[in-house]
């Protein structure tokens, strides 16, 4: 820890193998991106709301343009925040620290893989801005269109965005090692695998899951910039090749990656709500084994996005089958996370009501998804703006509410401060109330039959009628409101970072071990490196003077 | 319930949107419950002094009921849907029933090129009859349609006859339709397809045999 301390700044915060300062690292520039794929859609949404206006703090939006907005938001808002955010980077925050331990295994490997993502990050952010402009031919990027600047227009946009995402997943890759390799390795004295927390279980499953998927996505990738930089045809039907191979390839990655980022995210509501109702977590097994259950399903649903692909009929039976069922773990765990609410003592503080909101959003999303996953309404449904609304509500509280979840529970414990409550809870509700008036208007207009990625319905009679158009001024203007209000939040966070009040290592009387530490954390953790006696969730347990038992603390 | 929003106009469009209402009441109704248990907990089990919470492991058998038995119920809603959804599949899009007329459809950036088989009904004669971006048929007639595109991946797609099917380039794709009711409706394409995928909107026009024929008889007057 001397060592650590003589550092200069650069080695301390910029080049540090410290494994809480590359979280944060991951954390901010997820949160940077977040702020950037935010402003792409306020930009679309504008356009939508009052087809071909002048954008305040854009301009006027063409066709070209719009294409490249879409595209780069999707594909900033899973890849540059809901990954790095959840998995990077409160995944490298937490895990050593709720595994008793002073840092991953290994923690060069580590500060290599923030190297690789922030360069991945520089590039799609170049990448919009390169002659000819951002790639768009959305996030799904379908060959022959992304294959080929003849048909897509961007011929540096699009290898670029290409090249960004191929070096994201390395980043990932190397990151998945790390966590999985810690895990099994690392652990406190006494920790076995039912003392685990559940978000740390939650991050090595979906790193297994992303693992298991990316390889032949990456592999995918390189044929697809082969087909763009060298005249090869892996994916143009002109020459032998078969475009529809690329969207296997992307599903088959692409459909697991919901769940790779969808577990840490039920991970942190199961943190936070045990701590909120001080309850133990009901059905722990149950909760894991059903994980494990989604992340191997996970790889039996990609077909789903193909139900009209042109693929042979019959498949979509099986596919329907093995997407229903998908409903039934997660299912079960929803009725755990609702049952560990029964009997409990719950306090709303600011990170509670994001946790509880992500249970009430997410469920909107999870049971829209059965719309989808049948392939006959699929037909209708497909491309819609219903599929849009879907998965809005499963990611937006994947990312954005489990992420402030776990940043307003664990901002005491990295910056050794309290967030201050009341602007927190304005917060809360200036996001969720106007979030939903965002997305509802869009599952009405994804039922009334308006498909995505369009600039302008103007050219569509049953489309750009008084009613539809006012539904698509409702969601713009609700998502400027929900936009003004995250500066809010960002007040809140450097105000309170600075001089906020300050916090003991264990404010929310938590048992997980990273609470054990000093606040924030020093290099190497721990004072004294802990033992562990029991499971992560004892509250209230009968007959004990306090109403939580710290998993390091002897019985 | 689909068809308070958007019109009915073909035989697939009555049997996707029962299986949507279906679907809709099943999960509507877990929809209702859960958040209803979601928040009559929250409010139920506030913080109170001098009340403790619960120690309830939810690891005992009779405990592990509260999650097993909806659980059950979810796994029978799951076989009524599915059931649902593969009888409705087969119905629009597995089965291709006999067919009374055919029609090509050719996608390309940006736009749509229809060919009619004319008034002998039949495609690759000389009364072929091609447009763009308008096509039209004629009510209560199945339809089989060979979808291809000429560049990169199209969709066509007419919400009013819940139908979609994509256009891939060096495939050919059959399908069908039977519209049911008269009337013009929009035609969209579903996947993005470059600058111009928003310029790429078509009519459909369903009308009468009459009405049909008048229009392949204007097409020739006018040398179409």
């Amino acid at each position: 820890m001397a060592e650590a301390d003589a550092q200069s700044f650069w080695s301390r915060y910029l080049f540090s193998t410290d494994h809480k300062i590359i979280g944060l690292q991951y954390l901010f520039t997820g949160m940077f991106m977040g702020l950037v794929g935010a402003f792409l859609a306020y930009v679309f949404r504008m356009q939508l709301a009052f087809p071909g206006a002048h954008v305040p703090l854009y301009g006027v939006v063409t066709p070209l343009q719009y294409n490249a907005l879409v595209t780069n938001h999707g594909a900033i808002m899973i890849f540059w925040v809901a990954m790095p955010i959840l998995i990077a980077g409160l995944g490298n925050y937490l895990i050593p620290l709720m595994l008793g331990c002073d840092d991953m295994v290994f923690p060069r490997l580590n500060r290599l893989s923030y190297q690789i993502f922030f360069l991945s990050a520089v590039l799609i952010l170049v990448s919009l801005f390169v002659p000819g402009g951002g790639f768009g031919g959305a996030w799904t990027a379908y060959p022959p269109l992304s294959a080929s600047a003849q048909y897509n227009h961007t011929p540096w946009g699009a290898p670029l965005w290409l090249i960004a995402v191929a070096l994201e997943f390395v980043a990932f890759l190397l990151g998945g090692i790390n966590f999985i390799t810690t895990v099994m390795n690392a652990r406190a004295p006494g920790m076995g695998p039912l003392q685990i927390p559940i978000f740390v279980w939650m991050v090595v499953i979906a790193s297994v899951v992303f693992m298991a998927s990316v390889g032949p996505l990456v592999a995918g990738a390189i044929m697809l910039l082969f087909d763009q930089l060298l005249g090869t045809h892996f994916y143009d039907p002109k020459a032998g090749g078969d475009p529809l191979l690329w969207q296997h390839l992307f599903w088959f990655f692409g459909h697991p990656e919901v769940y790779v980022v969808l577990l840490p995210a039920l991970g942190i509501v199961a943190e936070v709500i045990t701590v909120f109702a001080r309850k133990k977590l009901f059905a722990y097994k149950t909760i894991l084994y059903t994980s494990f259950a989604t992340g191997i399903i996970s790889f039996f649903v990609w077909a789903h996005h193909q139900f009209v692909a042109g693929i042979d009929p019959r498949m979509a039976h099986l596919f329907t089958i093995t997407t229903l069922i998908i409903s039934i773990p997660i299912a079960e765990m929803t009725f755990a996370f609702i049952a560990t609410l029964y009997g409990g003592s719950i306090e709303l503080r600011t990170p509670m009501l994001w946790a509880l909101a992500f249970i009430a959003e997410f469920l909107i999303g999870g049971v829209t998804g059965i719309f989808l996953g049948a392939n006959a309404t699929d037909i209708y449904l497909h491309d819609s703006y219903f599929v849009v609304a879907h998965f809005h509500y499963t990611f937006f509280p994947i990312a954005v509410i489990a992420g402030f979840a776990a940043i307003t529970f664990w901002f005491p414990k990295m910056f050794g401060r309290h967030m201050n409550e009341t602007l927190g809870k304005i917060h809360f509700w200036g996001t969720i109330i106007p979030f939903n008036f965002v997305f509802i208007p869009l599952f009405v207009l994804g039922a009334a039959g308006e498909h995505r990625r369009i600039y302008s319905y103007e050219h569509f009679s049953q489309l750009f009628t008084p009613g539809l158009q006012n539904l698509r001024v409702l969601a713009t203007v609700a998502l400027v409101v929900m936009l003004l209000f995250q500066f809010v939040f960002l007040y809140n966070f450097v105000r309170s970072w600075i001089a906020g009040e300050k916090a003991e290592p264990n404010p929310w009387r938590a048992n997980t071990l990273e609470w054990a530490a000093p606040s924030p954390p020093p290099h190497g953790n721990f004072a004294e490196m802990p033992t562990v006696y029991r499971g992560p969730y004892e509250y209230s347990v009968p007959g004990r003077p306090l109403d939580y038992w710290p998993q390091h603390l002897p019985s | 319930m689909l068809s308070w929003l958007v019109p009915q106009a073909s035989t697939s469009a009555r049997d996707i949107d029962w299986l949507f209402a279906l679907i809709l009441l099943t999960v509507g109704f877990w929809f209702v419950v859960a958040q209803a248990v979601l928040f009559t907990f929250i409010f139920r089990f506030r913080r109170r002094p001098g009340v403790s919470a619960a120690y309830v492991t939810g690891e005992r058998k009779e405990e592990k009921r509260w999650i097993s038995r909806p659980h059950a119920l979810v796994i029978v809603c799951d076989v009524v849907l599915i059931t649902g959804a593969i009888l409705t599949w087969k119905a629009v899009k597995q089965d291709l029933p006999p067919a009374d007329e055919r029609v090509r459809i050719i996608a390309q950036q940006w736009a749509w090129v229809f060919v009619h088989p004319g008034p002998d009904g039949k495609l690759d004669t000389d009364d072929d009859v091609r447009t763009v971006n308008d096509l039209h048929v004629k009510v209560d007639t199945t339809y089989h349609f060979e979808l291809t595109s000429r560049d990169v991946v199209h969709s066509f797609s007419v919400p009013a006859f819940r139908l979609k099917q994509d256009a891939v380039p060096g495939r050919m794709v059959t399908g069908w339709f039977r519209p049911t009711r008269l009337g013009t409706y929009d035609v969209q394409c579903a996947e993005i397809c470059g600058i111009g995928h928003a310029l790429m909107p078509a009519r459909l026009t369903v009308e009468t045999a009459a009405e049909h024929t008048a229009w392949y008889q204007s097409r020739s007057a006018q040398g179409g």
